[in-house]
């Protein structure tokens, strides 16, 4: 039991001083994986936060981040670690005509081992947020390669044994859904779904991001950005693209978000064309000649 | 506290969301570092513990309101300048007057932001409007349709409009936005009542009982032939991840084995670096056979609402692999792949194919042997023996020619052929229905009405087993 906080309020305080505005849901979550040493689980759409969370909560509590970055294709040797074989090779060139017994034991040691993300977590000395980026891309055999490590926090190399955590890390995933994920690895987390923020959150998210806007502008982009995610789109714009349109009303001097403006920087919000002009009809707002 | 968990777990389990012992334990276990006093904090206690889809999370919340909600106010709450009207009866004293002043507190509570007040607001109208009656079975619907009768909604969302809009008229987005705020403002009247009202039904008669009575189908058991709007919606959400999932089951074979054959000259070539020794094996890169699909998709009235899904899925793996081709069919068939090509929106791509497909030939009936026959004479060498074919339809032919050997011929050059069929496996081969003469020809023939149907299809479907042996003709 970590006990790195007293109450979940208390992780409020310490995300929002490491620049993630965070809600109750989320502090109570993130104070439990602290209490029980579960891992997160988050889980929602691209670009609402789920990464800054870890980010933040490494920044929070001064720990070390670890990334592993999941791709398809991403397998043992590049997750949890590999043998060095061509310095291995060169050991056994150097000592040519020693007995094997003495090498044997010599080239599968420490300074032939090459450390990946999950082993480096598990390893290290100084306390770390370890976090599992975009697991779901990954495919489901090789999730089986994290349940040992979110299990128990260790990971078994035959020849050296197994190797344990020096101390208990932090474990972040996230997930976009793309793909459901095994039974197995969720049953091991607490699930997070954080969604598009509510307007309030989302206004105090711009309030924090970008200082400089007014408070009316932030009240009304907030707003604009969640009737805008009300309409069906390819894609709903997130939380980073409003941060965007924030700055970029700010950089043109726009002070008044009317129709005009809005029709002028959809562009920023929305990456489709089909997107754009659907929401404009919705607004019923007038696009210009450009299109 | 244990007791109601493990109740509120069977219910869960009852809904058809899958709760481990392990994530109980969890549970319960999380239950001590969680400050009960405000429900919100055990919501997302039980929520990050039992919970592990967010699919669920709108079942988990609505179950989680009846067995731990806020408790209903106990004594009747002290008027607030509304009602002044007293508990009990059918809920019929209430004049008009009292109404509109009802009206002016709850437009003001909301306006003002004050949540108890409009806690309260909502208690004192299910005191007066409501007329509940201990030990009386009905369902929380319907007082909540006595109470809404009497708060006229659509006046109080009149009045909150005119309180938000400036005077002076705005632009577009500035009356969408007013709009958009005021129907939140309606929502949470709507939110606050239903979660009272289920308080109270609770305090009379115990929530297994009151969760039983309100137990709605999860996402992935609505009936996509019947669907609601709103449920279309929600599993339209959901499709994307699935497609995936059959897309990358189509793709295995790619994927599988991704070495091809030992390269003997780069392994020789490579080996002088170390001295001779043959110590990385250089292989050459495998052939890649990109999967294909072709659906057939029953388009006719009787399927239109499933056929949308259907649409729906197949734009979703159109996105994920390259060689997806669709054809639509009523009495006679025609390629539709291109109205959803990728820079398409799925909704307008809809319109378009129901204007410009040609797929009536004489009175717009289904005729599956006239369809299945212009598949093969005039699409068919788009099937290879890597294309997987896909069937959507309900097999009623309006006691039509079959067609089936030309299905049989498609199915013989394919690699799969899989059916899916809406109907309930009961009704096949009743009426107009000749499932099995098509089921004979077909390697997997499944009933697909809900979304968990098709998960399951898609789990043991599209692996290179389930083919069919095929005797030599």
């Amino acid at each position: 039991m970590a006990n790195t906080w007293s109450t979940p309020g208390d992780v409020g305080v310490d995300l929002a001083a490491a620049g993630y505005l965070s809600d109750a849901r989320i502090a109570q979550v993130v104070f439990l994986a602290d209490r029980l040493d579960k891992p997160i689980l988050a889980e929602g759409p691209a670009g609402v936060g789920k990464t800054a969370l870890a980010l933040a909560l490494a920044e929070a509590t001064g720990r070390k981040l670890v990334r592993l970055q999941c791709y398809e294709g991403l397998d043992e040797a590049k997750a949890l670690y590999e043998w060095d074989y061509h310095k291995q090779l060169l050991r056994l060139q150097a000592d040519e005509g020693a007995a094997w017994g003495d090498l044997e034991g010599d080239i599968f040691s420490e300074p032939f081992l090459l450390e990946r993300p999950l082993l480096a977590a598990i390893r290290s000395r100084e306390p770390v947020v370890l976090l599992i980026d975009e697991v779901d891309r990954v495919e489901v055999e090789t999730e089986a390669l994290l349940l040992e490590v979110l299990d128990s926090f260790q990971v078994t190399i035959p020849e050296l044994g197994t190797i344990e955590a020096a101390s208990q890390p932090i474990v972040v995933l996230t997930s976009n859904n793309t793909r459901e994920l095994s039974e197995a690895l969720k049953r091991r987390c607490l699930y997070l779904y954080v969604p598009y923020p509510s307007i309030e959150r989302e206004r105090s998210i711009l309030n924090a991001r970008v200082p400089a806007l007014p408070e009316v502008l932030s009240e009304k982009v907030a707003r604009t950005v969640s009737t805008i995610r009300d309409v069906p789109l390819r894609k709903a714009p997130s939380v980073s693209e409003t941060i965007d349109w924030a700055r970029t009303l700010l950089a043109l001097g726009i002070e008044d978000l009317d129709d005009t403006a809005t029709a002028e920087t959809l562009h920023v919000l929305l990456k489709y064309r089909t997107d754009i002009e659907k929401v404009a009809k919705e607004l019923s707002l007038d696009l210009g000649d450009d299109g | 506290m244990l007791t109601s968990l493990t109740e509120f777990v069977d219910e869960l389990r009852t809904m058809g969301i899958p709760v481990s012992m392990v994530e109980v334990l969890d549970a319960a276990s999380a239950i001590e570092h969680t400050d009960l006093v405000d429900p919100e904090n055990l919501k997302a206690t039980l929520g990050a513990t039992l919970i592990k889809n967010a699919r669920h999370y709108p079942a988990f919340e609505a179950t989680f309101d009846v067995y731990f909600g806020l408790a209903a106010p106990s004594n009747p709450a002290e008027s607030d300048g509304g009602v002044s009207s007293e508990a009990g009866g059918g809920g019929g004293g209430g004049e008009s007057g009292e109404g509109a002043e009802m009206l002016e507190a709850l437009v003001d509570a909301l306006l003002g932001g004050d949540r108890d007040r409009l806690r309260n607001l909502v208690n004192q109208a299910i005191t007066a409007y409501a007329g509940m009656q201990p030990g009386r079975p009905v369902g929380g619907r319907y007082y909540t349709y006595r109470v809404l009768r009497r708060i006229d909604t659509d006046e109080l969302l009149a009045r909150l409009l005119a309180a938000l809009a400036p005077s002076q008229p705005g632009g577009a987005i500035d009356q969408r936005i007013h709009r958009d705020e005021a129907e939140a403002m309606v929502q949470a009247v709507r939110d606050e009542l239903e979660q009272q009202i289920t308080a109270r039904l609770v305090e009379d008669r115990g929530a297994s009982q009151v969760a039983a009575s309100r137990r709605l189908p999860l996402i992935e058991d609505v009936d996509l032939m019947h669907a609601t709007r709103a449920e279309i919606a929600e599993v339209e959400k959901a499709v994307a991840p699935l497609a995936r999932k059959l897309a990358t089951r189509l793709a295995q074979r790619r994927r599988h084995g991704r070495k091809g054959r030992l390269d003997v000259r780069r392994t020789i070539r490579r080996s002088l670096g170390h001295g001779g020794v043959l110590l990385e094996p250089q292989f050459k890169a495998p052939r890649r056979s990109k999967p294909e699909i072709v659906v057939l998709c029953d388009l006719s009235g009787s399927m239109a609402t499933f056929a949308r899904f259907t649409m729906q899925l197949t734009y979703a793996i159109a996105s994920e692999l390259s060689k997806v081709r669709v054809f639509g069919f009523i009495d006679g068939l025609d390629e539709v792949t291109d109205f959803f090509g990728s820079n398409v929106d799925f909704a307008e791509g809809l319109i378009a194919m129901s204007r410009g497909a040609d797929l009536v030939r004489a009175d717009g009936h289904s005729d599956y042997g006239r369809s299945l026959q212009e598949m093969w004479e005039k699409y068919g060498d788009v099937i290879t023996p890597r294309t997987s074919v896909m069937i959507t339809g309900d097999a009623r032919n309006n006691y039509r020619d079959s067609g089936e050997r030309y299905l049989d011929r498609i199915a013989e050059r394919s690699r799969a052929t899989f059916w899916l069929n809406p109907e309930p496996r009961r009704y096949w081969d009743t009426g107009d229905s000749i499932m099995s003469r098509y089921a004979g020809v077909c390697d997997v023939v499944e009933q697909v009405r809900t979304l968990r149907q098709l998960e399951e299809f898609v789990e043991q479907a599209a692996l290179p087993t389930v083919r069919r042996p095929r005797i030599a003709s």
